[in-house]
C-alpha cells in the first residue's frame, strides 16, 4: 500500500493517474451540477419568507463553504511541500489557489445579489462577509506572491509561508471582525433565519455541494498537470510524452 | 574536513553543473575555475548553506552542513560577491559590524591595527561612501586579519585590488593554509599560492 | 547590532504620517463632531500605512549589499537578529508615531483621556505591525514590484490590531472599558513575539536561495 503511495507522489505518475482521474470527475461534475440547479429551481418550494430570490443560496452556500475549506488545503499542502520537500504537494497548492479564489468570488458576488433584494442593499459589513472580503485579499496575496517570483522552488516555499500565516491568523481575523461587528452594533443580521429548511432545498444543496467538489478536485488536478508539464519541461519522461504525442 | 558528493545545481531550468565531487583537507587549498555564469557563485554560495543543491549533499567533519547550522557557520567565514560594506558607516565601523556579525569580539585597537595592516592607515573613520573601490574591498578583507575560523571562502576576493595589497593577502593565505586553514576561493587573477596540496576545479 | 540609519528614513516616515492624518480634514470637512468620531480610525490607518511604507527598507539594503549573506551565515541565531531588524524597524518607523499620535490627536478634538489611550494603543500596537510586515518584507526581497506585493500580503493580516487599537479608542470615547481591547492587543503581540522573527527567518533563507 504505502508503495503505492510513493509511486504516485512522483510527479511523472501523478501526471498520468490525473490524466485517467479528471474525465470521471468532470462527468460526475456536471451531472451533480445539472440534478442540484434543477432540484434548487425546479424542486426546491418557494421560500414564504425570502420568496425566489433564496435560491441564490444553492450557488451561495457551496461556493462560501469550498472558499474556506480550500484554503486550509492549500495551506495543508503548502505546509507539506515546505516541510518535506515534495515537489507535488507544492504544486498542489499553487493549482488550488485560482480555484479557491473563484469561490470566494463567486460567494461574494451571490451574496451581493442575495442581499439587495433581502436587506435592500449590495453590502453590509457583516462579521461573515467581511471576512469573506479577507480571504480573497489572502488569496490574492498568495498568488500575486507565486506569480511575482520566477524560480519556482522559491514561489512555492515563500507562498507556503505566507499561506501557513495566513491560516493562522484566519480564526483571529473571523474572531475580531466578529467582535467589531457585535461592537458596532451594525446590520445584525442572521444569515440562517429559517431552521427548517425543506428536505428537497435539503438535498438541492448537499447536491450542489458535492458538484463544487467534483468541480474543485477536476479543476485541480487538471491544473496540478499543467504546472508539472511546466515545471518539470527539462526532464526525460516530458521529452518522450512531447514524441508520443506528436 | 569539507566534503561534497554529486552535487546539482540547477538554476532557472539549466543545469548548471552536476555529479560534482571534492574534499578539502586541513592546510589544502581549492581553486574553482570557470567563465562566467559558470556557477561559481553558486557553488560556493551552496558550500556555504545558502542554496540547497538540488541533489547530494555537503559534509563538515562527516556531518552534514544542513543538520550542523550554526555549528558550522562558527568555523566559516564567506566573503562573497557583494562584499557587505555599509555607506553610511565609517571604514572602521563596518569592520567592527562584520566581525561582530561573525560573533567576533573585536575592541577598537584591534580593529584599528588590521585596517592598518591591509593599508587602511589614516583612512579608518572616513565613511565607506567616500572610500575607492579597491579600498573598500580592503576593508571586508580585513575581516580576514581577525577571525579565527577553519574555513574560508572567498569570491573573487582580488577584484579591484592593487599590487601590493594582492601580495598581502597572498602571504596571508599563505600563512593561513599554513596553520591547518582551509580556503576555497575564486579568481580570474593568475595567483601563486603555496599550500600542501592545491585542487584545481574547472566548471564549464 | 542594530543598524545605524541616516536620521532623513526617520523623519519621511514621520511627515507621511502627518500628512496622511492632516489630508482627511481636507477631504471630509472641518466638522469636529465627524472629526472626533472618525480620528482613531484615522490615526491608526495612517499608522499602518506609515510603518509598511517603510518594510521596504527592512532588508533590501543588507540584501544589495550582501550584510544579508553574513547575517544568514553568522553563528548567532539568526531569529535573534532578525529580531533585532524587528526592533530597530519600530524604533524608527514606530516609536516617533507613538509620539507624534497625541499632538495630531488634539488637531482632532480629542479628549485628554482618548489621547493617552490612543497612545498607549500605538505603544502595543505598532511593534505588532513591525513583527508581522517583516515576514512579508522578507519574502518579497528581491521580488518584481516588491513594494506593492508587500502591502498585499501584510495589509489582510493587519486587520485584527487595526480593530482593536482603533476600538481601544472608540471605547473610551463612548465611556466604554477598553481593558478587553488592550489584553488582546498584548495577547497578539506576545504571539507574534514568538512566531514572527521564527517565520521571518525562514522567509529570509528562502528568499535568499
Amino acid at each position: 500500500m504505502s508503495i503505492n503511495w510513493y509511486k504516485y507522489a512522483a510527479p511523472s505518475s501523478f501526471y498520468f493517474l490525473a490524466g485517467k482521474l479528471i474525465p470521471f470527475f468532470t462527468v460526475l461534475a456536471v451531472i451533480l451540477l445539472v440534478a442540484g440547479l434543477y432540484i434548487g429551481f425546479f424542486v426546491a418550494p418557494t421560500d414564504f419568507q425570502q420568496g425566489e430570490a433564496y435560491r441564490i443560496i444553492f450557488i451561495h452556500v457551496p461556493a462560501a463553504w469550498m472558499s474556506m475549506f480550500l484554503y486550509v488545503v492549500m495551506a495543508f499542502w503548502a505546509g507539506i511541500g515546505l516541510a518535506f520537500n515534495t515537489r507535488l504537494s507544492s504544486m498542489f497548492a499553487t493549482a488550488i489557489a485560482p480555484t479557491g479564489a473563484l469561490f470566494t468570488f463567486i460567494a461574494l458576488w451571490t451574496g451581493a445579489w442575495w442581499g439587495k433584494p433581502m436587506w435592500g442593499t449590495w453590502w453590509v459589513w457583516d462579521a461573515r462577509l467581511t471576512s469573506e472580503l479577507i480571504l480573497l485579499f489572502l488569496y490574492i496575496g498568495f498568488m500575486s506572491l507565486q506569480a511575482a517570483i520566477d524560480d519556482p522552488r522559491r514561489a512555492d516555499k515563500a507562498g507556503a509561508v505566507i499561506a501557513l500565516v495566513g491560516v493562522v491568523n484566519i480564526p483571529i481575523i473571523y474572531f475580531s471582525v466578529q467582535w467589531w461587528n457585535t461592537l458596532h452594533q451594525g446590520a445584525s443580521v442572521s444569515v440562517m433565519q429559517s431552521p427548517k429548511m425543506a428536505t428537497a432545498m435539503l438535498v438541492g444543496m448537499l447536491v450542489m455541494v458535492l458538484a463544487a467538489w467534483m468541480y474543485s478536485i477536476a479543476l485541480i488536478l487538471l491544473r496540478a498537470r499543467n504546472i508539472i508539464l511546466e515545471r518539470e519541461s527539462h526532464t526525460s519522461w516530458v521529452a518522450e510524452l512531447k514524441e508520443t504525442t506528436r | 574536513m569539507l566534503t561534497a558528493t554529486n552535487l546539482e545545481c540547477v538554476r532557472g531550468g539549466h543545469v548548471l553543473f552536476t555529479d560534482l565531487n571534492f574534499s578539502v583537507k586541513s592546510g589544502e587549498l581549492l581553486q574553482i575555475h570557470g567563465p562566467n555564469g559558470s556557477g561559481k557563485t553558486s557553488l560556493l554560495r551552496m558550500l556555504c548553506g545558502l542554496t540547497q543543491p538540488n541533489t547530494g549533499k555537503i559534509t563538515w567533519n562527516d556531518s552534514n552542513i544542513r543538520s550542523l547550522g550554526e555549528q558550522y557557520y562558527s568555523s566559516l567565514t564567506y566573503l562573497g560577491h557583494m562584499i557587505g560594506i555599509k555607506d553610511d558607516l565609517t571604514a572602521i565601523e563596518n569592520l567592527s559590524i562584520s566581525c561582530a556579525l561573525a560573533g567576533l569580539e573585536v575592541d577598537n585597537k584591534m580593529a584599528l591595527d588590521a585596517l592598518q595592516q591591509i593599508g587602511l592607515k589614516g583612512r579608518e573613520n572616513l565613511l565607506a561612501r567616500v572610500l575607492s573601490q579597491g579600498q573598500r574591498r580592503r576593508v571586508s578583507l580585513a575581516r580576514l586579519l581577525l577571525v579565527k575560523t577553519k574555513l574560508w571562502i572567498l569570491d573573487e576576493p582580488l577584484t579591484a585590488l592593487d599590487v601590493t595589497a594582492i601580495k598581502l593577502i597572498k602571504e596571508k593565505l599563505e600563512w593561513f593554509l599554513a596553520q591547518g586553514g582551509m580556503v576555497i576561493l575564486t579568481t580570474h587573477q593568475d595567483i601563486d599560492i603555496s599550500a600542501a596540496a592545491i585542487h584545481h576545479l574547472h566548471l564549464n | 547590532m542594530l543598524a545605524m540609519r541616516r536620521q532623513a528614513d526617520v523623519l519621511i516616515t514621520l511627515f507621511f504620517f502627518i500628512i496622511v492624518v492632516s489630508l482627511f480634514p481636507l477631504g471630509v470637512g472641518p466638522e469636529m463632531n465627524i472629526l472626533r468620531a472618525i480620528a482613531p480610525g484615522v490615526l491608526w490607518v495612517a499608522a499602518l500605512l506609515a510603518s509598511m511604507l517603510s518594510l521596504g527598507r527592512l532588508f533590501s539594503i543588507d540584501y544589495m549589499d550582501g550584510t544579508l549573506e553574513q547575517l544568514l551565515i553568522s553563528p548567532s541565531p539568526l531569529f535573534l537578529l532578525v529580531l533585532g531588524k524587528m526592533v530597530s524597524h519600530w524604533l524608527v518607523s514606530g516609536l516617533p508615531l507613538v509620539l507624534m499620535a497625541p499632538i495630531l490627536g488634539i488637531q482632532y478634538d480629542l479628549s485628554m483621556e482618548a489621547l493617552s489611550v490612543l497612545t498607549l494603543s500605538l505603544l502595543i500596537g505598532t511593534p505588532i505591525l513591525s513583527l508581522i510586515g517583516a515576514i512579508g518584507a522578507a519574502l518579497t526581497l528581491g521580488v518584481r514590484g516588491g513594494g506593492v506585493l508587500v502591502s498585499l500580503l501584510v495589509l489582510p493580516l493587519y486587520i485584527p490590531i487595526l480593530i482593536f487599537g482603533a476600538g481601544a479608542v472608540e471605547a473610551s470615547a463612548a465611556g466604554l472599558g477598553y481593558d478587553a481591547h488592550f489584553s488582546l492587543l498584548g495577547a497578539f503581540l506576545l504571539v507574534s513575539l514568538v512566531f514572527a522573527p521564527w517565520a521571518a527567518a525562514a522567509s529570509l533563507r528562502i528568499s535568499m536561495e
